[in-house]
């Protein structure tokens, strides 16, 4: 049997406020335990939660920004359950009324193909702090400097069929929330934490299957292995004559698989009701229109820019927008080169990338600086040095040399140009190689190539390619 | 006799230098530690730090910067938080709890230089009528020690009515300000839901809590009134709205006034002499030009049953805190995660705490919310449209505190529903977030009776004015309890 896989996530965005989402304590990551935690954060008798305006206008940022409707009066929640690191017993949360509501995000897939994923809500709470099992023997340590940190929980449709486009919506709105200035998207550090609802169907079946969820999983590669594995798991379950139980599950990354955490009997009621404390929260027309207008340019206008002025591909363009770095980065190379934003775009998303993945760095601290990397094809552009040349070039660089031209200065290797002296090692190649040209002239053209190669490696890798082909057809006729 | 003075006797007294806030306090102290375990009215009291706090206040009034207030010793409900003393909620949970900070109630009153001189009992986190549900023991009335004070601020009512402070802070979710003043002869108000700060005073049930004052009058009611009340950005249910001085229009004429009397008040369950009493008042007020007309309430009798569902539900939430993870009671040597969780909860609650929690669980549970939560919302929604069109008939409505007279200790203890019956006419009043007063109105078998006034939001000022002009004329609120 054929079968589909059905995706929806829900992504925890850790808003970058300075301050907690009802408390005034600060919000830094890795400071000592417990020492970012006021009354309020602990949940001391008497303490009362008051809103930070600045995870509203955050949260309305992102809604308009995946064409949402912004509640003009939305509720907080309590989300009552017990565990040592909730401090007051209950989770405030929105629940029925959230802030964000019916949007979609536009996503384009490997293929060069945009797929539109539905978002049903985003709505405002706060986080909990951290139990922590590993340093205390038959006890649990409680970190509270998490607690009361901001979230914006972004929940979308079911709308993904493959975990690469699940991987796929997971980068845009990634990428949508560095952005907007609103999250700092560290995966590690839990600032960007996702959930995954996975089900499967018999390919054409209109009902969804069962769906297990998969909890906190922290980087794109293990969202995408989980979700494989659960899918391969829920069709082998299913195909040995078993069901797939709802329930949640915890994804193990060193050995690669999901297990399950609870099941839906298990699961807490958990009691949701206004929360008395605070008020409905009111947003304005005003204030929402405020926002709107001080929206910095979006991924999706900036790969239609793209497209548009520099002439990119739509696969292109996603790629280079797909987070902000990257973008400025390309826009900076692209201030400092007369060279065609095609040969940028190849080095930025080839050599440069490769490098970069290779070394485990992202473009902020690339090693090649944009200015540099503009040096270095402008030399390309001007037929200074060829392509070849240049990864030897871009090699110096990524090491520490100052500029291209310093590079090819010093290691003379400006491309030879000058036809007499081409002339001159073509000649000497005719002449050491008799058998060859005689077997080209008798008709084995395929020689053609080697006599470029010989010329090319005479030259040191120098000669102009396209003088070589032109002169080498010339002389072998 | 320093205690038998009002506090704005006191505060002239302390203004002309009769005597010092130390000598004032000193009487307090002394009175507190002869008359004060009988009643069993404080849970803890702070002497030190009263004294400490009179001085200071002596210093003030010396450099010439006293305030109306500066001196004057009270007493504060064990519900507000108090740093660095003990504040216990009435309950075995938080009998280990030093407050690291101060509630702004709290605050405000220091800074007014009032001096605390200890903590009131009350009835376990303000669950209860009787003050028979305090982990410390039941508080007795003054005018009959087998009798309770009312609850939940029954330490309050006690010691203000046996004259062990000239005034105090309450609580009322349902009536446990303005319930224990009618039982102990005291003026008891609770301020429109939102006028005083929430920050700091311990939750039971955040929708309906409101934060008030037991004085021996209404003007001395005024007087603290015009302390804490106020906006504070820490609570986001306070209103931002100016507060009124409560003394100045105290003596406004009631002339033309228009008092509501609500049959629904009048009906089956209240004692009879209790009724007598109140359409005495209703009389003295028609004397003093008030004009008097019944009205009608039709919902009085769903407040009880919304009541029990929107308060138990809140309050379920908000002890969820009390866990044994970071302060207050924890169990001995809990085997794991969810026997520490089972064994501090059943050990550190009394057993109507941990009644109204079960109550208020089952009543937000999946598949009951509509049919509870949400329909007792609803009806406080028609509880509050009642008093809406009453107000547009009449200025304040006048009826009966309680159906009777303070009752035995023990005597409704295995009784809930008749024992939150007694609440009946003062619960609507926090359901609809109105300003309620209780005031002295006589007595039956030698034991107080109180009549409530109830206004419109945010008329503290109307209910402190109508009923100082009934002081002036009558002479209830100046009768104290023998034996102290």
């Amino acid at each position: 049997m054929e079968w589909e896989t059905v995706i929806g996530l829900e992504v925890h965005a850790q808003l970058a406020t300075n301050s907690k989402i009802f408390s005034g304590a600060a919000t830094a990551f890795g400071a000592e335990p417990n020492t970012q935690a006021c009354a309020i954060d602990l949940g001391l008798p008497g303490v009362l939660p008051v809103l930070n305006r600045d995870t509203v206008a955050m949260a309305i940022k992102l809604g308009l920004s995946v064409n949402a409707e912004i509640a003009e009066r939305s509720v907080f929640a309590r989300k009552n359950y017990f565990y040592p690191d909730l401090p007051k017993g209950y989770q405030i949360s929105q629940y029925e009324l959230p802030i964000v509501k019916s949007g979609y995000l536009d996503v384009i897939l490997d293929d060069g193909s945009i797929k539109r994923i539905g978002i049903t809500r985003a709505h405002l709470e706060e986080d909990a702090g951290k139990s922590l099992h590993e340093d205390f023997s038959n006890m649990t340590g409680v970190d509270f400097n998490r607690a009361g940190t901001p979230l914006l929980e972004i929940v979308s449709e079911p709308d993904m069929r493959s975990a690469k486009e699940a991987i796929a919506y997971l980068k845009t709105l990634h990428a949508l929330v560095r952005y907007l200035g609103i999250c700092d998207g560290n995966m590690q550090e839990g600032s960007f934490r996702c959930d995954a609802n996975v089900s499967v169907r018999p390919k054409g079946q209109a009902k969804f299957g069962t769906r297990a969820e998969i909890k906190n999983v922290n980087s794109f590669r293990f969202v995408e292995k989980a979700i494989e594995y659960e899918v391969k798991r829920q069709i082998a379950l299913i195909e040995s004559g078993g069901t797939v139980l709802q329930e949640t599950r915890l994804y193990d990354a060193d050995k690669d698989e999901t297990r399950s955490m609870r099941s839906k009997e298990e699961a807490n009621d958990y009691r949701y009701f206004p929360d008395p404390d605070l008020l409905p929260l009111m947003v304005t027309a005003e204030w929402v229109e405020k926002i709107r207008s001080e929206l910095p340019e979006l991924p999706a206008q900036k790969r239609e820019r793209f497209q548009r002025e520099y002439e990119l591909s739509a696969y292109d363009a996603a790629v280079l927008v797909s987070s902000k770095e990257l973008a400025m980065y390309f826009e900076e190379v692209l201030k400092h080169t007369q060279a065609p934003a095609k040969l940028v775009t190849n080095w930025v998303m080839g050599d440069l990338a490769a490098a970069l993945n290779k070394a485990n760095l992202d473009i902020a601290t690339s090693p090649v600086s944009a200015e540099q990397l503009a040096g270095l094809l402008n030399r390309m552009h001007d037929n200074t040095i060829s392509g070849k040349i240049a990864k030897e070039v871009f090699e110096a660089l990524w090491h520490g040399a100052k500029d291209a031209d310093s590079v090819i200065n010093e290691r003379g290797l400006q491309q030879v140009t000058d036809t007499s002296a081409i002339e001159k090692i073509i000649d000497d190649v005719i002449h050491a190689n008799p058998a060859q040209l005689a077997d080209y002239r008798s008709g084995k053209d395929r020689l053609f190539g080697y006599f470029v190669g010989q010329v090319m490696k005479l030259s040191q890798g120098k000669a102009n390619p396209e003088q070589v082909n032109n002169l080498l057809k010339e002389k072998l006729k | 006799m320093m205690h038998t003075k009002t506090v704005a006797e006191m505060a002239n007294d302390l203004a002309a230098k009769k005597y010092s806030s130390v000598e004032l306090t000193t009487h307090f102290l002394n009175r507190i530690e002869h008359y004060g375990e009988n009643l069993n009215s404080f849970i803890t009291v702070t002497k030190e730090q009263a004294l400490a706090a009179a001085k200071h206040a002596d210093v003030q009034r010396q450099a010439g910067k006293a305030g109306p207030l500066t001196g004057i010793p009270m007493a504060q409900k064990d519900i507000f938080c108090t740093k660095g003393v003990k504040t216990s909620c009435g309950s075995k949970m938080l009998d280990n709890f030093i407050s690291p900070y101060d509630a702004t109630l709290i605050e405000r009153c220091n800074q007014a230089g009032l001096v605390m001189l200890g903590k009131a009992n009350m009835d376990e986190f303000a669950m209860g009528s009787s003050n028979e549900n305090s982990y410390y023991g039941p508080v007795k009335n003054p005018w009959d020690l087998t009798r309770v004070p009312g609850g939940s601020s029954g330490g309050s009512a006690a010691a203000v009515a046996a004259r062990l402070a000239p005034i105090a802070t309450g609580t009322d979710t349902g009536g446990s300000i303005r319930q224990p003043a009618a039982l102990c002869n005291l003026t008891g108000i609770k301020p429109t839901y939102g006028r005083v700060s929430r920050y700091g005073m311990i939750a039971f049930a955040s929708s309906l809590d409101q934060g008030g004052i037991f004085g021996v009058n209404a003007e001395d009611a005024a007087l603290l009134l015009n302390v804490i009340a106020g906006f504070d950005e820490k609570d986001s249910t306070s209103a931002d709205m100016p507060v009124p001085d409560y003394r100045k229009t105290l003596n406004d004429s009631l002339t033309g006034l228009r008092i509501g009397v609500p049959k629904e008040y009048f009906a089956e369950g209240l004692n009879s002499q209790v009724a007598d009493c109140i359409h005495e008042a209703i009389k003295t007020y028609e004397k003093l030009g008030a004009v008097i007309k019944e009205i009608s309430l039709p919902h009085t009798n769903m407040s009880i049953p919304a009541y029990y569902v929107i308060a138990p539900a809140e309050c379920s939430s908000n002890l969820s805190r009390y866990d044994g993870v970071r302060y207050g009671y924890r169990c001995e040597k809990p085997k794991d995660l969810i026997d520490l969780y089972k064994r501090t909860r059943s050990e550190g609650f009394g057993k109507e705490v941990k009644r109204r929690i079960m109550i208020g669980t089952y009543a937000l549970s999946a598949g009951y919310y509509d049919a509870y939560y949400l329909k007792a919302q609803q009806i406080r929604q028609l509880i509050r449209q009642d008093f809406v069109e009453a107000f547009k008939e009449v200025d304040v409505i006048l009826g009966p505190t309680t159906p009777d007279t303070a009752f035995k200790i023990g005597e409704k203890a295995d009784d809930p529903v008749s024992m939150y019956l007694s609440d009946i006419y003062t619960i609507s009043v926090n359901l609809a977030g109105l300003p309620g007063i209780s005031a002295p109105a006589g007595f039956v078998n030698n034991l107080p009776v109180g009549m409530q006034l109830i206004g419109h939001d945010f008329s503290e000022a109307k209910l402190l004015n109508v009923v100082h002009q009934y002081q002036q004329h009558t002479d209830w609120h100046k009768r104290m309890p023998e034996g102290f």
